[in-house]
């Protein structure tokens, strides 16, 4: 069971879409949208007043196997915001979905921006 | 391989036992086929806790070992067997069933209490106070009495006197010498002893010779003194003194002492080299040890001698700390100042708080021969360290016995003990054994524990241990960093301190206050241990904005998530108590939404496999028919388990669902450092295995007994007895102060077994300050469990009754289908996941 070999075939041309609204997101915490264009789960986290202050990566937890990347906890270490996995606590950084404790590991990330009261996916 | 040797030890007491223990460790097994035979009914026991008999333990938890110890390691036991004959000649030994061949014996036959030769010591009511089988006559002959007399006011005496004011007796002590424990005090002392003793209604008379007993006019037993006074009583407890068990020995002519006692050498040999005596029996350079530490010493050495080494018993130290009849009684080293020619003495006698310390030291000044305590232990392991290690004293040695004030001496630290100062003498631990335990690998003071069983004897040395421990930890470099994570440099319980002093409500306020420069987010340490102390102070719901990112996801979706991203619903069912109609429900709701179920441990029912956008439908119909959340994802009380008591159960003496019920009711939602789980029996049969919970109860004749601090799970731990007979009230009021200490002093994920594992002083402190209220936090700790009860409500229901909060349990927050990736398979008729 892989979702997500759907999600990597190869891509059409990238284009920014709309994703959801800003008051969909919970500050300083994940929540989840689903990428039609690409069948794909995207973890959203917003952090009010910090630059930048929105990310998203993959929703799938490589390690459990599982979609519940973005009900992890939201942190930084080092300086460097993280999300920790729910499950197994890997913690993976939220600018480029590299896992800190497993270096052969890294999630995959989408550019993010507001426009007004949307939220932008590159995708 | 050749045929084994036969090895026969006789005695299965404390020292026999941990010689067999000690044969199995060294791998002799392979050389020796072993058998032992004890005289009593019962397999080797704790005797130095053979009081607690009385307060609530029974033999099954007084035994060293598992039932099946013994046959696992295929050693030969033979309980309820006396050996009657040492045949040196044939190297047999004899018993009533048979004779027994052996290569090798060793004796480890104790002692037996001495009753001095008084006409009328043979009258029923006259008993002893030395086995399991002697604590059973004397509940017995004390059914139907009112009064005990204890003959011999040494220490066993004393502790006799205090079992006999626990069975209800008016209680005296009559002692022989001018005053109590002549062997440890001095007059002062005894004069301090005395009163304190009085002071607790037992009634002590020294300089008293029993003549003769005779039967009683008002009592069952009238003792007459030397001057044809008398004193009336039911019963008769003698304590005056212990002899050696060493019949056999004499009989089959082995050197005995003058005054009894198998004479060994420094290998433990007797004067027949194939036999020998460890323990209480033995007599080594014309003394005997009456403390189970020179024993278990002896027994390391027999092994040694067994197996070929050349390990050598250098006689022990008698310095003892006790608690008698809850007075504290220390004697290091010469406590009397009498072998030393010279030695000066230093005394300190406080009359108010009823203190007396006394030290005798060397005439230079320089060194500690002994020391003598009533009152107060607090100084003792420090003393001990000086008396033990030779270590020079302070210009002026006084400082260490007067009342901690400014200018007073320091604590002796840590890193002064040289490597050879002895920590725990049960089980002959040193600093240097603790440092080779973290060197290979121990990581903390539990880890030192296990590695070395350092402090599980006695456990007089907890104190010592940790500070030797943190001590070393530190000087490893071990960062002894009690920083929570790298956004507070805060131990958990600084931390509390912190929200609670200065009622900060949020982990935003806290971080700017006390955060770490430089770092604002918080990470999945600090996050739920912050969320898990506001919730512990202030008992807001945590769904409440603020503390929504602080949550592990099973808090944030109330829930227990599974590991393919669904989750398990548990609605409490208090006690394990359920109507027919509400089990109906929870089928059909397990129906209806397709779950799988499954019956815990703790007596609920868990339904796992719903999805996120499910579980508010499923939490709308279980709060209609009643239910309420069971915080199975929290780290808080999870259940009270109970079997069903005197309701049903024709052994059973109180209600124990009745007092599950309760107690699950006022605590639930408590949330602490990590889970809590509770049971409650209706009997000491104990079918609701409370003393594996971290609060055990067990329903007595006369109200309930309180353990606590138990554990099953991968460090299985019994619970220990904290307080007997309680009644609702005292009960509810000692746990309310018992998981507020808790709350307040453990440490993030740390399960009180651990906590008390950790905590200095250990139980006695613990009983301290939550029985006695030594740090006048009683009231306090009440009135904030009351908050927190008053502040209870169901998080599902409040989370229902907001939409907001509802917006989170959606798989997508811009589509409505339910996350596609989630795949189940059934089995057995259910659904699991692919
Ligand atoms: C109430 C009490 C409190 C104590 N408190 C402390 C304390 O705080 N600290 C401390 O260090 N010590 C304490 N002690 C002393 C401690 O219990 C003993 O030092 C220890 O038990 C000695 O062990 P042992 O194996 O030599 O003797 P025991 O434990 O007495 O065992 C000897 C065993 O040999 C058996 N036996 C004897 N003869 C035969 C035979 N012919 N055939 C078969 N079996 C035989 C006996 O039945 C007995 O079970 C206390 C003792 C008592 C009674």
């Amino acid at each position: 069971m892989n979702v997500f070999a759907v999600a990597s075939n190869t891509l059409p041309a990238m284009r920014w879409q709309p994703l959801c609204r800003r008051a969909d997101l919970v500050a300083f915490s994940g929540v989840v949208a689903w990428l039609e264009t690409s069948a794909a789960q995207v973890a959203l986290f917003y952090l009010p007043g910090h630059t930048p202050e929105l990310y998203a990566l993959d929703h799938f937890d490589p390690f459990s196997n599982a979609c519940v990347i973005g009900r992890g906890i939201v942190g930084d270490l080092n300086g460097a915001p993280v999300i920790a996995s729910p499950l197994y606590k890997q913690h993976f950084r939220l600018s480029d979905g590299q896992c800190l404790e497993d270096e052969r590991v890294q999630l995959r990330t989408w550019p993010v921006r507001f426009e007004n009261d949307h939220v932008l996916i590159e995708a | 391989m050749a045929t084994k040797e036969t090895l026969i030890i006789i005695g299965n007491g404390m020292v026999g036992h941990h010689l067999v223990e000690q044969v199995i460790e060294a791998g002799a097994l392979a050389r020796f086929d072993v058998t032992v035979f004890g005289e009593e009914r019962h397999r080797a026991y704790d005797r130095v806790h053979l009081s607690e008999y009385f307060t609530g333990r029974d033999a099954e938890s007084l035994a060293l070992c598992d039932a099946d110890y013994y046959a696992q390691h295929g050693v030969t036991l033979y309980s309820n067997v006396k050996v009657t004959e040492i045949d040196r000649a044939a190297k047999t030994v004899v018993t009533a069933s048979g004779r027994y061949a052996f290569d090798h014996l060793v004796l480890a036959t104790g002692s037996f209490p001495f009753v001095p030769p008084i006409e009328g010591r043979e009258r029923p009511g006259c008993l002893v106070y030395r086995t399991l089988s002697d604590l059973d006559a004397i509940r017995d002959a004390a059914r139907n009495a009112t009064n005990g007399v204890v003959v011999g006011g040494g220490l066993l005496g004393l502790e006799a006197a205090n079992a006999l004011r626990g069975l209800n007796l008016d209680t005296a002590v009559v002692e022989f010498a001018p005053r109590l424990m002549p062997m440890q005090v001095d007059r002062e002392g005894g004069e301090l002893l005395k009163e304190k003793i009085e002071a607790l209604g037992v009634q002590v008379l020294t300089e008293r010779a029993t003549q003769r007993i005779e039967q009683g006019e008002q009592s069952r037993l009238r003792i007459v003194f030397q001057d044809d006074k008398v004193l009336e009583t039911d019963l008769i407890v003698f304590s005056a003194g212990i002899r050696p068990q060493d019949e056999l020995a004499r009989d089959c002519g082995l050197e005995i002492g003058e005054r009894g006692g198998v004479v060994i050498d420094d290998h433990c040999r007797t004067s027949d080299p194939a036999i020998l005596a460890v323990g209480e029996v033995a007599l080594w350079n014309q003394s005997i040890f009456g403390l189970v530490a020179p024993g278990y010493q002896m027994a390391k050495v027999a092994v040694s001698t067994l197996t070929g080494g050349d390990a050598r018993f250098g006689g022990a130290d008698m310095s003892t700390k006790l608690k008698l009849l809850g007075v504290d009684v220390g004697a290091i080293g010469d406590a009397h100042g009498e072998r030393t020619p010279g030695a000066r003495m230093f005394r300190y006698l406080d009359p108010l708080t009823q203190l007396y310390r006394k030290l005798v030291v060397s005439s230079d000044g320089k060194k500690l021969l002994g020391a003598m305590l009533v009152g107060d232990n607090g100084v003792y392991d420090t003393l001990l360290q000086y008396y033990a290690n030779s270590l020079e004293l302070p210009k002026e040695p006084a400082s260490l016995i007067l009342p901690q004030q400014s200018g007073a001496a320091p604590a002796l630290g840590p890193g002064a003990l040289p490597d050879t100062a002895m920590i725990c003498s049960c089980h002959n631990v040193t600093k240097a054994d603790i440092c080779r335990a973290l060197d290979a690998g121990a990581q903390d003071l539990a880890g030192v524990k296990g590695a070395t069983k350092a402090s599980t004897g006695c456990g007089g040395c907890a104190t010592l241990l940790k500070s030797v421990v943190d001590f070393e930890l530190e000087a490893r470099g071990v960062e002894v960093d009690t920083s929570l994570c790298e956004h507070f440099a805060y131990t958990r319980q600084a931390l509390y301190d912190i929200v609670r002093v200065e009622g900060i409500k949020t982990f935003g306020e806290l971080m700017e206050k006390h955060g770490s420069p430089g770092h604002g987010l918080g990470c999945d340490i600090c996050k739920p241990t912050v969320s898990s102390i506001l919730a512990s102070c202030f008992n807001e719901p945590i769904m409440d904005a603020a503390h929504v990112p602080l949550q592990d996801t099973n808090d944030t979706f109330m829930a227990n998530m599974q590991k393919n991203g669904t989750y398990s619903v548990v609605p409490r069912i208090a006690g394990g108590e359920i109507t027919p109609e509400k089990l109906m429900v929870l089928g059909q709701v397990a129906q209806k939404f397709e779950l799988y179920t499954k019956v815990t441990g703790g007596q609920r029912i868990d339904l796992f496999g719903a999805r996120l956008e499910d579980l508010p439908a499923i939490w709308g119909e279980l709060i209609a028919a009643g239910f309420e959340t069971g915080h199975a994802y929290g780290k808080s009380l999870r259940t009270v388990k109970s079997c069903v008591g005197s309701t049903w159960c024709r052994y059973g003496v109180q209600d124990s669902v009745g007092m599950a019920i309760a107690l699950e009711h006022r605590y639930k939602g408590l949330r602490a450092p990590h889970k809590i789980k509770f049971g409650v029996s209706g009997c000491t049969r104990e079918c609701a295995e409370a003393q594996s919970k971290d609060i055990g109860i067990i329903a007595t004749e006369n109200g309930w007994n309180l353990y606590v601090c138990g554990n099953g799970g991968m460090r299985p731990r019994h619970a220990e007895l904290f307080a007997t007979d309680l009644d609702d009230e005292a009960l509810y009021r000692t746990i309310d102060r018992f998981l507020m200490f808790y709350v307040r002093t453990a440490d993030r994920l740390q399960r009180t077994a651990t906590w008390r594992e950790n905590l200095e002083g250990g139980l006695d402190y613990l009983k301290e300050v939550i029985l006695e209220d030594s740090l006048s936090l009683g009231d306090e700790l009440e009135r904030q469990m009351q908050t927190l009860i008053e502040r209870y409500e169901c998080e599902w229901a409040n989370a229902l009754s907001d939409p907001e909060k509802l917006k989170r349990f959606r798989s997508f927050v811009n589509d409505e289908r339910p996350d596609p990736s989630i795949i189940m398979t059934s089995e057995r008729g259910q659904l699991r996941p692919a």
